[in-house]
């Protein structure tokens, strides 16, 4: 079998940078730390890309992505305008924000804090004794070493964003994490690494945003989020992916959940030549509830793959999943849902739905619902539809003089907006709908 | 106004219409009874245009032009109304902005300007009001947990706004309770002129108490077996569909 050169050569240029990496690092190096990317860089120096030969990479191939000579470090971070990237931005809220360019902080536009809670970034979390014993209890413990692009990640991790939220605080605003790339750089890997921690009876809400700023420049994102959701503590982020065609994204997050918290993930995947969501639940205690949210809507070429695994190991737990997808053109949509129910994890409700329209005559959904059940007395239920349109729906609405193809929009519209009843921040609600609407050239700016 | 010649339509191979003849002038209420399975919606569906049949013979004739081949968007811009037995859900889609739509586009089949945001609040009130429709209610999603009552309320309110030339009102009493019933009809009556002319598709006589016809026929079997005048509607309720059947 002739081996796939571009990738090698990715792998191997990946490698050979690790200890230039490091050494270039402008941060002290914990020896902890130190050995955390060392075994990293090990584990993906035997493990190399995934390939389609991966079960869990079988309908989505990495080939097209990875044949590019990508900068791993970016020459000089340019700045840009608050003007240039403002529509990016949620306005009409207060938040925080953490800003970063070609994967560099930029302070001047974002509004960290140290006041009560850290909204910071992780650079200082890995650098300053004061965050030794958190990085400790919780830098690299859920991401999963037998992922290779978890891996990558952990080996060269330095920058993205660091949010501690202690006990008893319900973050007042929400906090925008935005990874902006300029095109410095023609061809660019960033690798974002960004830890949540969220204390007991606290709440926070995150929206996080990857954009390419460039239409000619390639971008690949490889981002790692870690999220820790102590006892009745409350977490909503919502991950926003409407990005150029020249920009792809492989996101990985791991969520560990203690008794009676509740946490809620959403990904909005509107663009983008490659998105990949990797989405991982794992239940610490009982009475936790996850919801996982998924709306996908792509034309083109575009691809979409959402793997999701919830492990419940412990009783009376629930979780719902709720994914749609409207594929136009030659787009792909994957969907690879993973629940496992322990055998103690008695009481549990595991629901999984996952709703899709194919409009493109080359279109294509790949759905897998993996349900791995050794607890007896549970209600678990998956369901799967693909679908055109509802004709009895298309002629009421022509019927009151609305064109077929105006009425075929409006049905995808209604169709996609149910996605976005969780949405508990209202201008990011307005902002996502907008993006819907003009996705799908429906034009409801009316309202009493 | 409205005329059908020997309409003969199918579906799945099947047919249901088996050669209507209807003529309906300006100002004028038709009602058309019949029993369960006679091609009282088929026949209303196939005025609207809806696809899934297939007309085999036959014209609807509109102000003198052949309907036949013109898509429902076509139809309904020409000033075809049919309210629906079953009004389609429609998450996500506000009653308001989907009547926004509705009106637009057919003032953009007209080459009119769309209806300023102004005008189409006021006209949006009148009629609500007119149908006793709370404002809240306007801003839900179309039909979307509505009760049956509401559901054709909503039709009635849609018509007010559209209106149409011709009204083709599809069991419309079905659902309602009385109080509704009359709301409904009040409506409908008050939107009645010397111009336009309204069909009443109805299993029972009930709604004609309201909505009064001046002419009634009876559908069976894909035909048009009887028409007469409002009494004959009484004579049906009295004597039942068998009469009909038997005769």
């Amino acid at each position: 079998m002739a081996l796939n050169l571009d990738e090698m050569e990715l792998k191997d240029k990946l490698v050979s940078s690790f200890l230039a990496f490091e050494n270039n690092a402008s941060i002290d190096l914990d020896s902890s730390i130190h050995d955390i990317r060392t075994k990293a860089i090990n584990n993906f120096e035997t493990q190399g890309f995934p390939t389609k030969k991966d079960e869990e990479w079988k309908y989505t191939s990495l080939r097209s992505v990875l044949n590019h000579d990508y900068s791993i470090f970016p020459k000089a971070s340019s700045n840009i305008d608050l003007s240039d990237v403002k529509k990016y931005f949620v306005h009409g809220i207060e938040s925080y924000k953490l800003v970063f360019i070609d994967g560099v902080f930029n302070s001047f536009l974002s509004d960290a804090t140290h006041d009560g809670l850290d909204i910071c970034v992780m650079s200082s979390a890995l650098s300053k004794p004061k965050y030794k014993m958190i990085v400790d209890n919780y830098f690299n413990t859920i991401a999963k070493e037998d992922q290779s692009l978890a891996n990558l990640n952990t080996a060269f991790s330095k920058e993205g964003a660091f949010i501690n939220i202690p006990k008893n605080t319900v973050v007042p605003k929400a906090i925008q994490i935005l990874n902006f790339s300029t095109g410095t750089e023609k061809e660019l890997l960033v690798q974002p690494r960004n830890l949540v921690i969220v204390g007991e009876n606290s709440h926070v809400q995150i929206i996080e945003r990857h954009q390419n700023l460039s239409e000619s420049n390639v971008t690949l994102t490889n981002s790692v989020t870690e999220i820790f959701v102590h006892k009745r503590g409350i977490v909503d982020y919502y991950k926003v992916q409407n990005d150029t065609e020249n920009a792809s994204l492989i996101d990985s997050t791991f969520v560990s959940q203690k008794q009676d918290s509740i946490a809620s993930v959403h990904t909005f995947s509107f663009g983008g030549k490659l998105t990949r969501n990797n989405l991982e639940f794992y239940h610490e205690g009982e009475h936790i509830t996850s919801n996982l949210n998924g709306l996908s809507i792509i034309g083109g070429k575009q691809l979409v793959d959402n793997h999701t695994l919830v492990h419940h190991k412990h009783p009376n737990c629930e979780s719902h999943e709720l994914y749609k997808g409207i594929f136009d053109d030659k787009s792909n949509g994957v969907f690879n849902g993973k629940v496992v129910v322990e055998k103690e994890a008695q009481k549990t409700n595991a629901f999984q739905q996952n709703n899709n329209i194919l409009i493109g005559d080359s279109a294509a959904i790949n759905a897998k619902p993996q349900l791995e059940i050794f607890a007896d007395d549970v209600k678990c239920s998956h369901g799967c539809t693909i679908g055109q349109l509802d004709e009895s729906a298309l002629f009421y609405m022509q019927q009151r003089g609305i064109s077929k193809e105006n009425a075929k929009a409006l049905l995808m519209y209604a169709f996609a907006n149910e996605a976005l009843d969780h949405v508990k921040v209202p201008a990011l609600k307005q902002k996502i709908n907008q993006i819907i609407a003009k996705k799908l050239n429906v034009d409801l700016e009316f309202d009493l | 106004m409205l005329k059908i010649n020997n309409l003969h339509a199918s579906i799945n191979e099947k047919e249901i219409l088996k050669g209507i003849n209807l003529e309906v002038k300006p100002g004028e209420v038709h009602a058309i009874m019949g029993p369960n399975g006679a091609g009282k919606s088929t026949l209303s569906s196939v005025i609207a245009g809806r696809e899934d049949y297939e007309v085999s013979e036959g014209e609807i004739i509109l102000d003198d032009e052949d309907i036949i081949e013109l898509a429902p968007e076509e139809r309904a811009h020409k000033g075809i109304f049919l309210s629906f037995q079953y009004p389609v859900e429609i998450p996500g889609v506000t009653v308001t902005n989907f009547i926004k739509s509705a009106i637009n586009e057919t003032r953009k089949a007209k080459g009119l300007e769309e209806m300023p945001a102004k005008d189409l609040l006021k006209t949006i009130r009148e009629k609500s009001e007119l149908l006793e429709i709370d404002r809240k209610f306007l801003s839900r999603s179309l039909n979307e947990g509505f009760s049956g009552g509401e559901k054709k309320r909503n039709e009635i309110f849609q018509m007010a706004m559209l209106e149409p030339k011709l009204a083709i009102l599809d069991e419309t009493d079905s659902g309602l309770d009385i109080d509704a019933l009359r709301i409904v009809a009040n409506g409908v009556n008050k939107l009645k002129s010397e111009d336009n002319a309204v069909i009443v598709i109805t299993h029972y006589q009930r709604l004609l108490d309201y909505i009064v016809p001046d002419f009634v026929h009876v559908l069976h079997d894909g035909k048009i077996v009887k028409s007469g005048g409002k009494e004959l509607a009484l004579e049906l309720e009295e004597k039942g569909y068998d009469w009909i059947k038997n005769s």
